[in-house]
């Protein structure tokens, strides 16, 4: 009782406390000048925003854009508010029985190169995004199957016609990995030229890249928010290891890391520094996942794969890994505390999900036995970043293991690690994840679809896009729920496309005189850092 | 036998007897308490490594969450991991695997040196001068960093760490070798060779490289160390060994980082797993040296 009572205190006193840091935020003023220096934990894929989906580029890369709308960098935690960057006035509301959204768009824009920004170079971006050429990826071109057409009437109005109304459609605008681009530059140097190079309309102007070492940029002088941006410039070191991620912290060597970190972290960097170092924490729309390579044999067998997820110990997993890694929750598709997510009633009745494990490991090793599987060898392919792959993939390791599996682990850099999911294809299991942004999960669970750009699995399943189409043409939240549910039972438990492991949790401890930065449910928003502001 | 009594002294002395495997142990203590205490090391790896399975107290893979991070105990003597694996086990079986990248590339690397390095004497002229010239560019690079780039080629695994490792030792190997067997070129068993009308092959390997062997062993017990913490150095950099096998490297990375302050014995007992196997081998090869070189012989 005493304990819980002091629980319960000490939660309130940290809520007063967060609520009170963020009053205080935004009743300072802020200061100009100064240079952010922050940590990043992972390596540039490329600079190309329409096709990464790692905050590795996200961080650095995404204050030179800008974007056409995008989640209220006050209020982020909201799955619902979103503002205009390059559109004018409040977001408009859709007319023609829901089926089109016209823009006006900002006037005075230009890019870093100098040339204006105008609707033009808007509808060749999201043309790009939803309609790519042949040969082009788009890693969030499913976000957008409800669109018919992006038309640009005039140099200051762009107009998206939908096939259907669908009430997805104004999150996944608010994407912040929708950087547009100038229209000259695709034209003149085609749809590649993005991923090496950076010409941008964001509150900050690039200034230089050395892989492995930072990406550094300065204060677009001529950002089209008066006041804005606070900041001269900031420098994103990159600094794969954590360990020399904290230390930079505690030294002072940057300011902050946007992604997050674990709770033993938290409290070393509380206790070292005390009131220097603020902490925000967040629910993470993040999960970890493993995709079996559907072309390999024996994980083209669905006996194989539902093994895989069987053997998972998901509830005990999140007990002890949360005290380790930045993972907690235990999860099905869809974002947990979201209304169309599973309840824990719903998702012990999934494979993997039940609480007897004795009984769910007999059930893989007999499924093992049937395909002819069992002591299976292979190999789960895996990211260099510690946190939370590392862990996460030692620990499945050893879950695999107390089926018969012996599974050895490949670790490559996000680069390599990448080209191998998108281009070599040579893996038998990967470590995978699904990260969105803007919490939005009739789209967000769009990763499950074997047509996703995103998608690895290398498989194809009609009944699930099927399911997919009927739950974002559906207005009615009860349906959409029930679909929602078939949808999840088909992609993790009938066909075990994918195993879930578990949904992250979200820790940033900073330095206590970064102003105007808020957490959200993503490392991947609020990250123009046009409102942040050093206290110095 | 006895020796016949021949009434004068006929200033032979008595052949030396034959040293059985003990004695010579026995004598490298006493002349050589330093190289024997490495060797004490280099055995007791090596026990460890072979018999892991049976001194092990527990499975070095196998996470056991409701022990994480448990100190140094009875039930653990080194402690635990944050998986809560034990920290004694894993190093029993660590020591398996740095035994067997050490010796596997250490031999490659400088069996590969030796054959280098005497076809180079051997041959000399422009082959000799090629040969070098290749291995002066090898050897420009610092070990770690032409293991870099070896596994940024190749990627992680044990395999490709080996490779890694064994590239680096070839040059220095051949370097060393080549100048021993100069000085054997000229010696006129190899012209009696050559008039035998011998192939090359053979003059080299049976008639040349058995006696460049002192250098060689030298070499040898030297790389196995440092190949042991070249891979230690590339397995905590993340680019050797991966997870969940038990490797010293490995276990410094990551969670040693992390909870260096709180738990204390994740980084500091594989750390001195690390030292001591180098310094055991490195005080083995020393000794070695020493007693092979007949002009250290004497002193």
């Amino acid at each position: 009782m005493k304990r819980s009572f002091l629980k319960t205190a000490a939660a309130v006193a940290l809520g007063a406390s967060l609520g009170l840091t963020s009053a205080m935020a935004t009743a300072e003023t802020p200061k100009k000048g100064g240079v952010l220096n922050f940590v990043v934990g992972s390596k540039i894929p490329s600079y190309d925003g329409h096709i990464e989906t790692t905050f590795g580029m996200i961080h650095p890369i995404r204050p030179f854009y800008s974007v056409l709308i995008r989640v209220n960098p006050d209020n982020p935690s909201s799955p619902t508010d979103f503002v205009c960057d390059l559109c004018v006035g409040d977001v408009p509301r859709p007319t023609d029985d829901g089926k089109t959204y016209t823009f006006k768009i900002r006037q005075g824009v230009t890019f870093h190169n100098g040339a204006p920004l105008t609707a033009q170079d808007i509808k060749a971006t999201y043309d790009k995004i939803i309609f790519p050429p042949d040969g082009i990826a788009s890693a969030r071109k499913a976000f957008f199957s409800m669109v018919e057409s992006v038309t640009a009437p005039d140099d200051t109005t762009v107009v998206f016609k939908l096939k259907y109304p669908s009430g997805s459609f104004i999150p996944a605008l608010a994407t912040p990995f929708n950087f547009i681009y100038s229209k000259a530059d695709l034209d003149q140097h085609g749809h590649t030229w993005h991923q090496r190079n950076i010409n941008g309309s964001g509150a900050f102007r690039f200034v230089e890249h050395q892989p492995g070492a930072f990406v550094e940029g300065a204060r677009n002088d001529n950002y089209y928010v008066d006041g804005k941006p606070y900041l001269d410039g900031f420098k994103a070191i990159a600094a794969p290891k954590m360990a020399v991620r904290l230390q930079a912290i505690r030294g002072d060597r940057a300011a902050i890391e946007f992604r997050g970190f674990p709770p033993k972290a938290r409290d070393d960097l509380v206790k070292a520094l005390g009131d220097q170092i603020t902490v925000q924490e967040s629910d993470w729309n993040c999960v970890l996942l493993f995709t079996p390579n559907q072309k390999r044999k024996p994980f083209d067998d669905v006996r194989v794969r539902k093994a895989l997820t069987l053997a998972v110990d998901r509830w005990g997993g999140s007990k002890y890994l949360s005290r380790i890694a930045i993972v907690k929750t235990v999860g099905g598709v869809a974002f947990p505390n979201h209304p169309l997510a599973a309840t824990q009633g719903e998702l012990k009745q999934l494979a993997g999900y039940g609480t007897d494990l004795k009984k769910s490991r007999a059930e893989a090793r007999r499924l093992l036995k049937e395909a002819g599987a069992e002591g299976l060898e292979f190999e789960l392919h895996n990211r260099g970043v510690d946190q939370p792959y590392k862990v996460v993939g030692t620990w499945l390791i050893d879950q695999w293991k107390q089926v018969g599996l012996n599974v050895r682990q490949r670790v490559q850099p996000t680069g390599p690690f990448y080209d191998t999911l998108r281009k070599k294809k040579d893996f038998d299991v990967s470590l995978d994840f699904n990260c969105q942004s803007v919490v939005n999960p009739l789209v967000d669970v769009s990763k499950f679809l074997g047509s996703a750009g995103n998608n690895y699995g290398e498989y194809e399943d009609p009944v699930l896009e099927e399911l997919f189409d009927k739950m974002n043409r559906s207005g009615d939240e009860a349906e959409q729920r029930e679909l929602m549910r078939a949808y999840e039972k088909r992609a993790l438990d009938e066909m075990a496309h994918i195993g879930v492991t578990l949904w992250w949790y979200k820790i940033n401890p900073h330095r206590s005189y970064v102003k105007g930065w808020k957490i959200a449910p993503s490392h991947y928003l609020n990250q123009a850092l046009d409102n942040v502001w050093l206290d110095k | 036998m006895a020796t016949p009594d021949i009434g004068y002294d006929s200033g032979i002395e008595e052949l030396p007897k034959s040293k059985t495997w003990l004695g010579a142990a026995l004598e490298m203590m006493r002349k050589q308490p330093l190289g024997a205490a490495g060797g004490f090391v280099v055995l007791v790896m090596i026990f460890m490594a072979v018999f892991a399975e049976l001194i092990a107290p527990y499975d070095p893979e196998a996470n056991s969450f409701e022990f994480m991070l448990v100190g140094p105990s009875t039930d653990f003597l080194l402690g635990t991991d944050q998986f809560g694996r034990d920290l004694l086990s894993r190093i029993i079986y660590g020591a398996r695997t740095a035994l067997y990248v050490g010796f596997v590339s250490a031999f490659f690397g400088a069996t590969a040196g030796l054959v280098l390095g005497v076809a180079s004497a051997y041959f000399g002229g422009r082959i000799d001068l090629l040969f070098q010239r290749v291995l002066d560019v090898f050897m420009a690079f610092p070990l770690i960093i032409m293991a870099l780039a070896v596994v940024a080629i190749l990627g992680t695994g044990t395999q490709n760490v080996i490779i890694a490792i064994t590239v680096p030792f070839i040059p220095q190997c051949a370097r060393v070798v080549r100048s021993s067997a100069l000085a054997i070129r000229e010696i006129p068993y190899v012209d009696a060779a050559r008039a035998c009308g011998f192939s090359h092959t053979r003059i080299i390997l049976r008639h040349m490289a058995p006696n460049v062997m002192a250098p060689y062993l030298i070499m040898l017990t030297s790389f196995v160390g440092q190949a042991i913490l070249l891979e230690a150095s590339l397995s905590y950099l993340g680019l050797g060994v991966q997870e969940p096998t038990a490797a010293w490297g490995l276990m410094l990375q990551g969670g040693a980082e992390e909870y260096a302050e709180s738990a204390p014995w994740v980084a500091v007992f594989p750390g001195l797993a690390i030292t001591l196997a180098v310094f055991g081998f490195n005080l083995f090869g020393d000794a070695l040296r020493d007693m092979l070189d007949p002009k250290l012989r004497s002193r």
